[in-house]
């Protein structure tokens, strides 16, 4: 684990997007308690393919993930793989925070009051990178809610769980495709504390071991999974890649 | 919020301005006028229509699963749901349900989703985003591949479990069922009436729906 390629700690209320190259793990950690990460994930090489939380979710039959999951894009191939998680549930169906939630919920601020300590917002984060990155609002969609815990009681209530993240908790993806990530360190939508929760987040990028599909836990986890894969590696073969 | 809220219709089907069948497996777009009135009936029961809805104003704002999700505190769609878009504007408001639960997590099948959940030799099977497609080809306006959001599935019951467990239940819905709503904006309505023949949902046989549309 020494040969990190690259780091950044995305600060509270800061957004990132990038490209990662299939083969490499990005490993997120929460450097103090509360975190949540809402991030999107696209195919770098061709953006109409993105991560699809119902094709995810339905051939895993999860409503959340953690290790051994796989975060499956529209054309039925793997994005990313969960090979590491210390807490065993991230959010998929809460959605990023806007800013009208925001300032109903923290109050109002405003860049022309606060200069840089104003509340930044889920949705106005992505919107930005997304443009940067030559998509738009209509790109939007679920976002994956890393650190995040919610829940559905048996009458399909959504329940968020506080103190699910403690400091130094981590998560990492090793990417499957080379992905363009877009990230937004901003609370969880459904997060009751009353004060704007803000937690730090490391990002580093290193190198993965090959993926032997004799042996890969998240291959293995399931038979739409391997099928997800072997999508993958067609979709790699035919790029003479 | 609650579990099932059944609440018939008081409107006439000989009253509606607009009256079609969707056979299994077709594709259906259409816009609606602020304050109409669209109904989905689940003709022969437990089958899944496909549902996805626009800002006719601005298509590019879609129907959000998450934001409609976040506005209820709750997965499942009754009497009193309020469908919103991307942007959290409300689209439209469920005001009659005889079936008691409509998905929001599910999305709809595709050849490549097909591919990993059952065999990869389901591929050249019929699809309802292909159906998406096909409508949104044929309306032109811009849509592309792109305004596939996760959409609505009206009658099918995808329970989520306390555990974080997600599975495929028999059906709530029966015939004649329906699900009605009325359109808070403009809006476009594009269903996909489910063509899927690997589900045990609908007993491997997709069956049409009804739409009806009522001035207000
Ligand atoms: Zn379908």
């Amino acid at each position: 684990m020494s040969s990190i390629v690259w780091s950044l700690e995305l600060a509270p209320g800061a957004k990132w997007s990038g490209a990662i190259a299939r083969g490499r793990l990005v490993r997120f950690t929460a450097l103090e308690a509360g975190a949540n990460v809402s991030m999107l994930l696209y195919n770098a090489d061709d953006k109409t393919e993105r991560y699809n939380m119902p094709d995810t979710l339905k051939a895993q039959y999860t409503s959340h993930l953690t290790k051994g999951h796989v975060l499956m894009s529209d054309n039925g191939r793997v994005l990313a793989s969960i090979v590491e998680d210390g807490l065993g549930w991230h959010d998929t169906i809460g959605g990023c925070t806007t800013r009208e939630a925001t300032a109903a919920k923290y109050g109002t601020t405003s860049f022309q009051r606060e200069r840089n300590d104003w509340l930044r917002n889920g949705r106005d984060n992505l919107a930005g990178e997304l443009v940067r990155c030559g998509l738009g609002m209509r790109d939007l969609g679920p976002v994956v809610n890393l650190f995040s815990k919610v829940y559905c009681d048996e009458d399909g209530n959504t329940i968020f769980v506080p103190g699910h993240c403690p400091a130094g908790a981590s998560v990492t993806l090793r990417l499957e495709m080379n992905a363009l990530l877009v990230l937004s360190n901003t609370p969880h939508p459904l997060d009751p504390a009353t004060a704007y929760p803000s937690s730090p987040v490391a990002i580093e990028v290193l190198p993965a071991d090959p993926v032997d599909p004799a042996t890969d836990p998240c291959v293995l986890r399931r038979p739409e999974n391997r099928r997800a894969f072997e999508n993958t590696w067609s979709y790699f073969a035919l790029l003479g890649q | 919020m609650t579990v099932f809220i059944h609440k018939e219709s008081e409107r006439r089907p000989d009253e509606a301005l607009y009256d079609h069948i969707i056979p299994a497996g077709e594709g259906w777009m259409r816009d609606l006028r602020p304050g109409q009135v669209l109904r989905i009936v689940d003709l022969e029961g437990n089958q899944a229509a496909d549902t996805l809805f626009y800002d006719a104003e601005n298509p590019e704002d879609h129907y959000s699963a998450v934001q409609t999700i976040a506005g209820q505190q709750n997965i499942y769609l009754t009497t009193g749901s309020v469908l919103r878009a991307e942007s959290g504007k409300p689209l439209l408001t469920i005001v009659a349900d005889t079936c008691g639960r409509h998905d929001t997590l599910g999305g709809a099948c595709s050849a490549q989703s097909n591919t990993v959940r059952y065999a990869h030799e389901t591929l050249p099977m019929h699809n309802c985003r292909d159906t998406f497609m096909l409508q949104l080809a044929k309306r032109g306006d811009g849509y592309t591949k792109r305004d596939l959001a996760p959409n609505i599935n009206f009658f099918m019951n995808v329970p989520v479990t306390p555990e974080g467990g997600l599975t495929f239940a028999d059906g709530v819905s029966a015939p004649g069922r329906y699900v009605e709503m009325r359109a808070e904006t403009s809006v476009t309505a594009l269903i996909s009436n489910c063509p899927q023949l690997n589900n045990p949902c609908n007993a491997y046989n997709p069956t049409p729906v009804r739409v009806l549309i009522w001035e207000s």
